[in-house]
């Protein structure tokens, strides 16, 4: 299983040079370290949305409401702002939000068993629509946040901007969460065996609940990020983001069907979408076949997947069709 | 998935010597609290607003809800055998594109009806041969192809339309076909017809119920189980195309951003029409009444002056709580 998890991000990390050599025969300049370091901050908020998406998917859910709990989070950031409070203050209530809103999502899935695909739909539009009757659908432009709220994500440290290093550092934390945590093995657990899982004594629920709390923390930090970085907030930012968050998992090798795939898939996948998005441009390629282009990745990526997912019980028609099939030539 | 629910009452509980009788009378009583549910949104709206019970708004308003369910009776069916198509609205979007194209170069209406049709019809069986040919999870197929075809409609056309749909083509989407109802709606009651008719009333129909309930074993019996997903996603993709054929009549102009969205009213509708996400259970009545609801909802708030995203607050907080109640109730009675 290792092995097979480690050739398939292999032949990713592979894709994703191969496609930097494509875009460097023509524009070398694309491929500098410091256009790279850009190109990495940019999708940083991609990176750890789809570590939180992970977390989710690997316990057979899925959270859909990521991008409005990043946009109703990053509103909230700007009215604190806006009302003058420091920093100090909105950071901790954004990622607490966050989590609350995860939260709800988890203890719908948890406590009336409801599928995750219809608790997030519906939590998606009414996260979305809590910013429109938050605000009356009015925007937090540049000049009504104060510049330390903004610098903080572009301020350079250690010759990376802020909104890297806390990439680096979640990167870090889930793949330490993941790999040595007992909360690590139960996301696999949960995911790859339910009953199973509950014999060796995992709650399944209480598993996705915790899934939802990190996927809804992870958005609320993102929201101060985004909205931070873009100087920015109105009710429509990140619209439709979720689906690339998505992306970025497929991509990444998390299967669907939870319990396999790891965090360096996850990170591949969205650095794969992230130069695609910032590589379009500089190659010539009108930025809306980006869409397409990612569409066409997420279809490769399955098929390269699917080679996990043997369908059990369809062996033994498999042969009698085939024994048919000669049977009948 | 849940450890233990089901099992307790179980054995308190007398246990059906068939299995249908039971699902027959949960369907049932979902079904009524959907009517139920659009008859008290009717009565309040009419109390709300004196221009509700008016048969001309009315009929505008059933502009609402006629596209999307007539992909939802398709999604349905889709949803009952376990699969979901999240990329109907991005069918929509490229049969649109394709019947711009074929507009501007000059073909008649049964041309560009023909076409937006066929494109719906070569989607669903790209989606098809994906998730049923190669068996790969339908889910990740179609948000895949859900990037794919809008993206091509977005290559296409960049942030350019396509205006100027010849007269005669504006009848699906604008037409009436009697008094205040227009062809749309003719076409709703159609294909829920047709729909209620394929699953309640054909082996096909039981076929989908066996194959959401247990695919393995819908296979050992006997059932092709891929070519019956095969069409289903068919099905769906022919819907789409011809909701796209009324959605481009009726707006009379293609951008690539048409029908953004739709695929998750039309799963909404779904689900609250009472099919299990999970698949294996479900009705056409109840997506026909989870459609008006859905439509009375929005219409009737629109007459309130009450904004789009609040609408969808409402409908978003509706699809929980209707999925919820039932559970909440349950649990509180244990």
């Amino acid at each position: 299983m290792t092995a097979m998890l480690k050739s398939r991000e292999a032949i990713l990390a592979l894709a994703i040079l191969v496609l930097l050599a494509v875009v460097a025969i023509r524009f070398p300049a694309f491929v500098r370290p410091g256009n790279l370091a850009n190109v990495l901050t940019d999708t940083a908020p991609l990176i750890i949305l789809a570590l939180g998406q992970m977390a989710v998917i690997l316990t057979k859910c899925i959270d859909l409401s990521m991008a409005a709990n990043l946009a109703l989070c990053g509103m909230v950031a700007g009215l604190m702002n806006v009302a003058g409070l420091p920093l100090a203050v909105i950071l901790p209530a954004v990622i607490a939000l966050g989590a609350i809103l995860g939260a709800i999502n988890g203890l719908l899935v948890w406590k009336l068993s409801i599928p995750s695909i219809v608790v997030t739909l519906g939590t998606m539009t009414i996260y979305r629509g809590i910013i429109f009757v938050l605000t009356d659908g009015k925007w937090i432009n540049a000049h009504q946040m104060t510049e330390a709220f903004k610098a903080l994500p572009r301020a350079i440290f250690l010759g990376l901007p802020v909104m890297t290093w806390t990439m680096i550092a979640i990167v870090a934390a889930f793949a330490l969460i993941v790999a040595r945590t007992p909360l690590g093995r139960a996301l696999y657990a949960v995911g790859g065996n339910p009953h199973a899982a509950v014999y060796t004594g995992i709650s399944v629920g209480r598993t996705q609940f915790l899934a939802f709390v990190i996927s809804g923390a992870l958005a609320g930090l993102t929201g101060y990020l985004w909205v931070a970085r873009y100087a920015v907030a109105y009710v429509d930012i990140a619209a439709g983001f979720e689906l690339d968050v998505v992306a970025a998992c497929v991509i990444g090798g998390i299967a669907i069907a939870g319990g396999a795939g790891s965090v360096a898939g996850a990170v591949m996948g969205a650095i794969f979408l992230g130069i695609v998005k910032n590589a379009l441009p500089v190659v010539g390629i009108s930025p809306f076949a980006q869409m397409a282009i990612s569409g066409v990745a997420i279809l490769v990526a399955i098929a390269f997947n699917a080679r996990a997912q043997g369908a059990k019980g369809r062996i033994i028609l498999k042969k009698a069709e085939h024994k048919q099939l000669e049977a009948g030539a | 998935m849940t450890q233990g629910t089901g099992t307790p009452q179980a054995t308190q509980r007398h246990i059906p010597d068939r299995l249908v009788p039971g699902w027959q009378r949960g369907l049932k009583s979902w079904e009524t609290l959907l009517l139920a549910v659009a008859v008290a949104i009717f009565i309040a709206n009419s109390l709300a607003s004196p221009w509700f019970l008016d048969p001309w708004n009315l009929s505008d308003a059933s502009f609402n809800f006629t596209e999307k369910a007539m992909i939802a009776f398709a999604m349905a069916l889709l949803i009952i055998a376990g699969d979901i198509d999240l990329s109907v609205a991005s069918i929509i979007a490229l049969a649109s594109t394709v019947m711009g194209a074929a507009m501007v170069a000059g073909a008649p209406v049964p041309v560009l009806v023909a076409l937006g049709i066929g494109t719906g019809l070569l989607c669903g069986a790209f989606n098809g041969l994906l998730v049923a040919g190669f068996g790969l999870p339908s889910i990740v197929v179609t948000i895949g192809t859900m990037s794919l075809f809008r993206g091509i409609s977005y290559v296409a056309l960049g942030d350019g339309a396509y205006t100027g749909y010849p007269a005669g083509f504006a009848y699906f989407g604008q037409g009436y076909v009697w008094w205040v109802f227009t062809f749309e709606l003719a076409l709703f009651a159609l294909f829920a017809l047709a729909f209620g008719l394929l699953l309640h009333g054909t082996a096909f129909g039981r076929a989908i119920y066996a194959i959401g309930n247990n695919a393995t074993a819908a296979r050992f019996s006997g059932i092709r189980v891929d070519r019956v997903r095969f069409i289903l996603f068919l099905l769906t993709g022919v819907m789409s195309g011809i909701a796209a054929v009324c959605l481009t009549s009726r707006l009379g102009s293609t951008r690539p951003s048409i029908a953004t969205g739709f695929e998750l009213e039309v799963v909404t509708m779904v689900v609250l029409g009472g099919v299990s996400i999970l698949g294996g259970s479900g009705s056409i009545p109840g997506v026909v009444l989870a459609a008006l609801v859905m439509g009375l909802v929005t219409f009737g708030l629109g007459l309130l002056n009450v904004p789009g995203i609040v609408m969808s607050i409402i409908i978003g907080a509706l699809l929980i709580s209707v999925i919820a109640l039932p559970r909440l109730w349950q649990m509180a009675r244990r």
